[in-house]
């Protein structure tokens, strides 16, 4: 997908500047707030979970390498492949390989933000397979040529009204006297659609929300059930993972799951917690004759040992971004590349550079609600304060901004020359503004009077009070 | 160098593991082999009475509807049942499990049953949940021919039978179930943790049943 | 130990903030009225600037340090250092530590430091054992929870608690009181747009919760959200909670002229 990343203050003036999107937002900030609060309040145990489940990452990625070794070896030893791909070029080029290995021509996708970040989809197409997303959200953006708008709720920016509008426009067969304006009927023609796809396809791909070094097993997490249909049904089932999704055992994933649900959806569990090992077993009535992983890193692995490593512990609940003030306000777009909010704020630069992608951990108001809420304690303030340094480091940051920045520090510097200027440019902005008592406009506060009043200083500064308060006091004593 | 070679010495580098490893590998050795259970919450340590109660408590909560039984010999009457409460057809898809198939079916002239994998074409599929685990209403099902897993997603109504004696507390004494089901180290192809029916929310954040797998899931609870 | 030393009153240097030192002077002065009833000694350092939140989070190290060893400089005899502001007091508690870590000189002395740092009504309540005030204020009040304040020192139960004890007022709570105002320091010029809508959000729920004044404990959300409602012509009036608890207020709010 194309990167727009670096126009982010367009793309959040046309957010902010779409009726229809602002109204989707409003069930962001509804919905998914009030349900993790619930199944947070209803888990006494919950914050040990929290601290639990980040040992276990951070453990897991102190040995990474050992434990992919140990992961390998189970799956090989249940009749499954491994894949290594350090690229997303790799990665792609490794699944159309074992695409065109049984002839297919028809793909069924379970919903995977990896395969997003490798833009799978556009080249299967490309070679002549046809992919299938069959999330009911991923199925409504790709009719709509899109990309998702949020980690787990990729259709979270549409209305029903939109919907109906793609469906009718795709599915031209449906009578025009067909009512789907409601979500019911909506989901009903979606599901009817994806039916005859899952039998179509020859081969099925899914992510993976963990991998398990104990017995070589992909889990996928769903409410759905598309991702199971789509890796029961085909001949070939490929698992496409980044390589920070191991843990250790399966314990370990039951400790982890405990607050993925809860804080993505306030679910205690997903509908359909899926674990898969290998390929077909000697008796099996059904499932896939050929099992694939293919290990990605795509950049994770210099991530390690950086003051960026703690992004590697995250789940993709999307907990984060579903309090974002950020986010709720210009939605998943306008971050422009596969991962939006505060969790792609930090992972973005570290995906595609900081110098295409400087604005995300910028557009933070650092309010900290990222992290309050993060099942794995990820400290994301800290880490788009990191990006922050780098880039002032490199100097990226525009000049404007660094030579007021640099105006400031000048006199915070200095406390005497801080003392005098203040005394001087207080007192003379304060005789402006005190009788109004603000100012609608301001030269060089453009940024602030633009959409609200600057109040005005009240007087002279607290600091030359206190000092006459001071020497009149000590005047009083002598 | 072949991308693993690439992937796992970019990984040791960043680590700044590329010396002598002997500690880390104890670590992950002692890990694997031991498996710490971590925090379990304490509704889940219950005993087996109040264990079968919370589970079908959960389950409910969740949108699946539970019918307890005495013994396996009602369960196929439970089963028609439940069809005919549904207006559904008197044919049940279910596999090749022993438990099942010890069922009194034939007393059910009526019943019709369809054995094997489902092909897409059912109304109703029956399987046996190899554990349950109370603390979120949630089945545990493994593939084989015993309960095939196209069943558990193809049919519109999902009816599973359990044994209140393999409910199990917490997730992992579930997870510990399976793993003993299939001689020590190996695990089945699949195994489901089915918790409610099927649903999406993803337009306009209304949650709805019946996504893609079934609308509905009925459990029947045997015994305890 | 000694009995001068025994009844000393605690020696508390006041970080008054650039913010409040320009603006808003009589938050310091309600600083310092609250913090003597308590029973302490208040001291302002001459030499104290601003606490290096806008150099720190544009990525600015070196400045940031060295503006951090000034307040250090000024402060680290006191035996508290207390600043009527979450966001500033977070900066001097919680992240100045940070930027000496490794330094042989300057770690222990920035922790040291560190720890005698706090916002001012956390202070008031769970250093001082404050339980109430003796203030008065006829109306309501609706009270914003600023996000440094209240996810970096877990203020919030305290400036309500305090409240619930000034004679006269009224709380009404409005929805989301812990949802960001959209301030973030440099983030609302840099972001004007996104900035304004979120405090847009912001005062509606302001609006709604009916009270005629708005207080919060940090005086650069304050001038935001001042500054939102006065360009909408709301009469809601905004406060500095160290204002109401003092009882000083006769100056014109935030905002507002008048004298």
């Amino acid at each position: 997908m194309q990167v727009t990343s670096p126009a982010f203050k367009q793309n959040a003036r046309g957010a902010l500047a779409d009726v229809q999107l602002q109204k989707a937002l409003g069930n962001v900030r509804a919905g998914f707030i009030d349900k993790r609060r619930k199944a947070m309040d209803a888990l006494p145990e919950f914050d040990r979970l929290r601290d639990e489940a980040k040992a276990i990452k951070d453990h897991a990625l102190a040995s990474l390498d050992l434990y992919l070794e140990a992961y390998e070896t189970k799956v090989k030893a249940s009749g499954g492949h491994v894949h290594w791909a350090a690229t997303a070029e790799d990665a792609r080029g490794i699944i159309l390989d074992i695409c065109r290995a049984v002839g297919a021509r028809t793909v069924t996708k379970g919903k995977s933000m990896i395969t997003e970040e490798i833009e799978l989809n556009d080249f299967l197409e490309g070679n002549g397979i046809r992919p299938v997303e069959t999330d009911l959200g991923e199925y409504i953006i790709q009719l709509r040529g899109e990309h998702p708008s949020h980690i787990i709720a990729p259709a979270v920016h549409l209305n029903k009204e939109q919907v109906e509008e793609d469906f009718r426009r795709v599915h031209d067969h449906l009578p025009v006297a067909r009512d789907l304006s409601e979500p019911e009927s909506l989901l009903a023609e979606a599901r009817r659609v994806l039916r005859a796809q899952y039998f179509e396809a020859d081969v099925g791909i899914t992510g993976a929300n963990f991998l398990v070094a104990e017995t070589g097993t992909s889990m996928i997490v769903t409410n759905e059930g598309n991702g199971d249909l789509t890796q029961v049904l085909p001949r070939v089932h490929v698992v496409v993972a980044s390589i920070e999704k191991i843990v250790p055992t399966l314990n370990d994933a039951a400790q982890i799951l405990r607050v993925l649900a809860r804080s993505a959806t306030g679910q205690d569990m997903s509908v359909y917690t899926t674990l898969s090992t290998g390929p077909r077993q000697e008796g099996d009535p059904d499932g896939p004759e050929e099992y694939h992983v293919v290990l990605l890193d795509n950049g994770r692995s210099s991530m390690l040992g950086t003051e960026f490593q703690d992004m590697l512990r995250c789940i993709r609940c999307g907990a984060c971004m579903n309090h974002c003030p950020v986010y709720h306000t210009v939605g998943g777009h306008a971050y422009g590349w596969v991962y939006p909010g505060p969790m792609g704020a930090v992972l973005t630069p570290s995906l595609i550079g900081v110098d295409k992608s400087g604005h995300l951990p910028n557009a933070s108001t650092f309010c900290g609600r990222c992290e309050a809420v993060c099942p794995m304690r990820i400290p994301l303030p800290r880490m788009m304060r990191h990006w922050r340094e780098r880039e002032f480091e490199r100097g990226l940051n525009p000049a404007t901004q660094r030579w007021g920045l640099g105006f400031w520090a000048f006199f915070a510097r200095r406390p005497s020359l801080y003392r005098l200027g203040a005394s001087i440019g207080i007192p003379l902005l304060s005789l402006f503004g005190r009788r109004k008592g603000s100012f609608g406009t301001l030269p060089l506060a453009g940024g602030w009077t633009k959409h609200r009043d600057l109040p005005s200083p009240q007087g002279r500064t607290f600091l030359q009070q206190w000092r006459d308060r001071d020497t009149l006091r000590q005047e009083a004593r002598t | 160098m072949s991308a693993r070679e690439a992937i796992l010495s970019r990984i040791r580098q960043s680590l700044d593991a590329t010396g002598d490893d002997g500690a880390r590998r104890a670590a992950v050795g002692r890990r694997l082999s031991e498996a710490p259970r971590g925090v379990i919450p304490a509704r889940g340590q219950l005993d087996a009475k109040a264990r079968t109660a919370l589970f079908c408590e959960q389950a409910e909560k969740i949108q699946a509807t539970v019918q307890r039984v005495k013994s396996p010999d009602a369960v196929p009457k439970a089963v028609a049942g439940y069809l005919r409460s549904k207006n559904l057809p008197a044919t049940i898809r279910m596999g090749a499990d022993e438990r099942l198939a010890s069922m009194p079916w034939s007393a059910l002239k009526s019943l019709e049953v369809r054995s094997g994998p489902s092909d897409g074409d059912d109304e109703a599929g029956l399987s046996h949940a190899t554990a349950g685990v109370a603390e979120t209403g949630t089945l545990v099902l493994t593939s084989g021919t015993a309960n095939p897993t196209t069943i558990n997603f193809l049919p519109e109504h999902h009816i599973v039978v359990i044994d209140a004696a393999d409910i199990a507390g917490d997730l992992e004494s579930a997870l510990a179930a399976v793993r003993v089901d299939r001689n020590g180290a190996t695990m089945p192809r699949t195994v489901n943790l089915i918790s409610g029916p099927s649903r999406s929310g993803d337009i306009e954040q209304k949650l709805l049943l019946g996504a893609h797998g079934p609308r509905a899931l009925h459990i029947i609870v045997v015994g305890g | 130990m000694n009995a001068t030393e025994e009844t000393r009153k605690p020696r508390v240097g006041l970080f008054v903030t650039c913010l409040v030192d320009l603006f808003r002077p009589v938050v310091g002065f309600s600083a310092v009225k609250l913090i003597e009833a308590a029973g302490c000694e208040v001291d302002v350092p001459m030499t104290q600037t601003c606490c290096g939140q806008p150099a720190y989070n544009s990525g600015d190290r070196a400045d940031t340090r060295a503006i951090a060893e000034n307040t250090i400089r000024a402060f680290e005899g006191y035996d508290y250092v207390v600043a009527p502001s979450g966001s500033c007091a977070g900066m001097l508690k919680k992240h100045y530590p940070g930027l000496f870590r490794g330094d042989p000189t300057w770690e222990k002395r920035t922790e040291a430091f560190a720890a005698k740092v706090h916002e001012l009504v956390s202070f008031l309540a769970d250093e001082m054992k404050v339980t109430s005030v003796a203030a008065r204020h006829d109306g309501s009040v609706t009270y914003h929870d600023s996000c440094s304040g209240l996810r970096e020192l877990g203020i919030s139960a305290q400036p309500r608690a305090l409240l619930a004890s000034v004679e006269g007022l009224t709380m009404r709570e409005m929805r989301d009181p812990d949802v960001c105002c959209g301030f973030g320091g440099t983030f609302c010029v840099k972001y004007p747009d996104i900035s304004n809508a979120i405090v847009e959000k912001k005062t509606e729920t302001i609006r709604e919760a009916g009270a005629e004044t708005l207080l919060a404990g940090d005086l650069g959300c304050l001038m935001n959200m001042a500054g939102k409602l006065s360009r909408q012509g709301s009469g809601v009036e905004a406060r500095h909670v160290a204002e109401v608890l003092a009882g000083m207020t006769d100056e014109p709010p935030i905002g507002k002229g008048g004298r």
